[in-house]
């Protein structure tokens, strides 16, 4: 956002309710809602979980044990183990690593690529939107799953065709919201001011068309992250994913759906992870969205 | 004196169905002009205030003259050169020498600069790096009468006269020969509307600028104006010093417009021009003269022929087959 909280006549002046609310107030208020405060909670524990996997981890997430396969849960291995004996604490830990390296990564390609995309084809003259439109519609109607497919298929798997392919499959409905902000903003008359002093089209997109829009996209993409993280998990599961022996939460689970019958903690290892972190997320996005959007909200 | 703004035959038409969709409607002419046939000259340091109705294409000859609205046919000559169909550095240039202030003070700025990157905003934009931006935004707002504390602000913190000066500010910052000034007075409150046409006649005072006013307010052209022209469905009806157009109008919608004006005194009885009816739609033009429909005077001939311009009265130049103030009637 572009308004300085330092700047005091601008704070100081700003009449109640109408801009939004900065900085450490906005803690507070997720703080005071109790969904908004078990999500913050939630996400800064997997994002902590992260960031300190290496360190966290007690055991070598990929590192094979033969003499301990599915071994119940005890205090030297708290999730106990898998089919080849791995720690299943060390591997939840390292797979959160990687959902949130592709969380991340994917919407902000997707945000990135969405922004640039809408602005110009709300922007830009008709047929470039119009062919734009068609593009983002015929991403829209495939499936991600079949699209995951046929490029692995061709390209094989790697962690960075996996960011590609979810960013490609979400950007559109970011085009999209950000093309129709920008078709609301272009004729205003601030733009057209602009115009007439000899502001040229990216001047006019970047600097004065897209902070106006910036805010509704980044709620949208804060709310999408637990959508990417179980989009992730449900490629690793069909074995479209990263590539072993990368601990994914999704190929966690597809382990331990194997075997069932011999240890059902290996599901649940890699299925509350996942719960968690798209519950957690979602709680967060919601309640961000409330703060900064009060017109969105549903509940009175 | 030295003409600045020659307009010669401007047309301005839009496109009301695209191609398609107007062959499959059995639409013939999917336009229609919202600017036709103005001609006009501006002179160095006047004022040239432009009045009609709302949809009467004021504004769009407005736009049209800076280059923001395509234009179909005409010329458009500024200080000599000619800027339509300039590209690059000469409409660059254009655009320093005229600068435009729009209709709505608030909205016309963009709500996330601060008033300071607003009005410093020209210098940036022309890539004038050696300016010292601190310091014009300071000159800026005390020659518009603002406080230098309120660079800091935003366009939602500033009242619509304060908004109007930051308006004016912009405008002046690269110290433009012409500004274009839509509806300057609207949505003001009547002492903070003579503050702003104050400051203005004090800038053009000092700055000797050439002011093309565009309102609907009679008050204020009769105020600031050396010269007006009122335009109906596009076109100029009628085009003269202010002083005698007041006096003496010739057009009878001109007669219309003026007697429509609420008159302070009660005691005198409002000349019996009433306007009737509604301005007909630009995608039909009636035959003839456009205002035959509407006209208390209207003959037979109104409605077959079109009046061209004549000049009735040496520098006043109507549209009207009858005039009020016909010489050789």
């Amino acid at each position: 956002m572009s308004v300085p909280a330092s700047d005091p006549i601008a704070s100081a002046a700003l009449p109640a309710g109408t801009a939004a609310p900065r900085g450490a107030g906005v803690f507070r208020q997720i703080a005071r809602d109790p969904m908004g405060l078990l999500g913050l909670t939630l996400a800064t524990l997997l994002v902590v979980t992260g960031l300190f996997a290496d360190w966290l981890a007690p055991y070598d997430p990929i590192g094979i044990d033969v003499r301990n396969r599915f071994a119940d849960p005890s205090w030297a291995h708290p999730l106990g183990t898998d089919n080849l004996g791995r720690d299943l604490l060390s591997r939840v830990i390292a797979g959160s690593q990687i959902a949130l390296i592709v969380a991340f990564c994917t919407t902000f390609l997707a945000m990135i690529g969405g922004l640039v995309l809408g602005l110009i084809a709300g922007y830009g003259p008709r047929w470039l939107d119009n062919t734009l439109l068609l593009l983002f519609d015929s991403i829209y109607s495939f499936p991600y799953i079949m699209l995951a497919l046929a490029v692995i298929t061709l390209f094989g798997s790697s962690f960075f065709i996996v960011i590609l392919v979810i960013a490609v499959t979400t950007l559109p409905a970011y085009a999209r919201l950000v093309r129709t902000s920008t078709l609301g903003i272009k004729n205003s008359e601030f733009v057209l001011a602009e115009r007439s002093l000899g502001a040229r089209a990216p001047r006019i997109l970047f600097r004065h068309i897209m902070p106006n829009i910036l805010g509704p996209l980044l709620i949208i993409v804060s709310m999408d992250i637990p959508v990417v993280i179980t989009v992730e998990a449900g490629l690793s599961f069909l074995g479209l994913g990263v590539p072993p022996p990368a601990p994914s939460w999704g190929r966690i689970l597809n382990e331990g759906y194997s075997f069932i019958r011999q240890s059902y903690w290996i599901v649940i290892a890699g299925g509350l992870p996942l719960i968690l972190a798209t519950l957690g997320f979602t709680f967060l996005g919601e309640s961000l969205r409330d703060i900064f959007d009060p017109k969105l909200r549903k509940r009175g | 004196m030295t003409v600045l703004l020659d307009v010669k035959d401007l047309r301005v038409r839009f496109r009301t169905l695209g191609a398609i969709r107007a062959k499959l409607a059995g639409v013939a002419d999917p336009f229609l002009d919202a600017v036709l046939d103005v001609s006009f000259q501006l002179r160095a340091g006047t004022t040239f205030g432009l009045v009609g109705e709302s949809g009467s294409g004021k504004s769009t000859l407005g736009r049209a003259i800076l280059g923001l609205t395509p234009i179909e046919s005409g010329t458009i000559r500024f200080d000599g050169m000619a800027p339509m169909g300039l590209s690059g550095s000469a409409l660059s240039a254009y655009r320093r020498n005229a600068a435009m202030m729009f209709q709505d003070p608030v909205a016309s700025l963009s709500p996330r600069l601060t008033v300071k990157a607003l009005i410093t905003e020209p210098f940036v934009i022309h890539g004038l790096k050696d300016r010292d931006l601190d310091a014009e935004a300071r000159r800026l707002l005390d020659m518009v009468g603002l406080p230098a504390n309120f660079a800091g602000r935003y366009p939602h913190q500033l009242s619509g006269g304060q908004a109007r000066r930051v308006g004016v500010a912009r405008a002046l910052a690269l110290e433009p020969k012409l500004i274009i000034a839509d509806e300057p007075t609207a949505g003001l409150d009547v002492s903070v509307q003579g503050e702003i046409l104050n400051l203005m006649a004090r800038l053009q005072r000092e700055l000797g600028l050439t002011y093309l006013i565009i309102t609907h307010n009679l008050a204020v052209v009769r105020h600031i104006c050396d010269e007006m022209a009122i335009m109906y469905m596009g076109r100029f009806v009628e085009c003269g010093p202010t002083a005698e157009i007041f006096a003496n109008p010739g057009h009878p919608y001109t007669h219309g417009l003026l007697a429509a004006q609420p008159h302070p005194d009660p005691d005198r009885r409002r000349q019996d021009v009433e306007l009737k009816g509604e301005v007909p739609s630009l995608a039909r033009r009636p035959s003839g003269c456009e205002f035959h429909t509407r006209c208390p005077r209207a003959k037979e001939r109104c409605s077959t022929e079109r009046p061209e311009p004549r000049e009735i009265v040496p520098g006043q130049t109507l549209r009207c087959h009858y005039p009020l103030l016909d010489p050789a009637a």
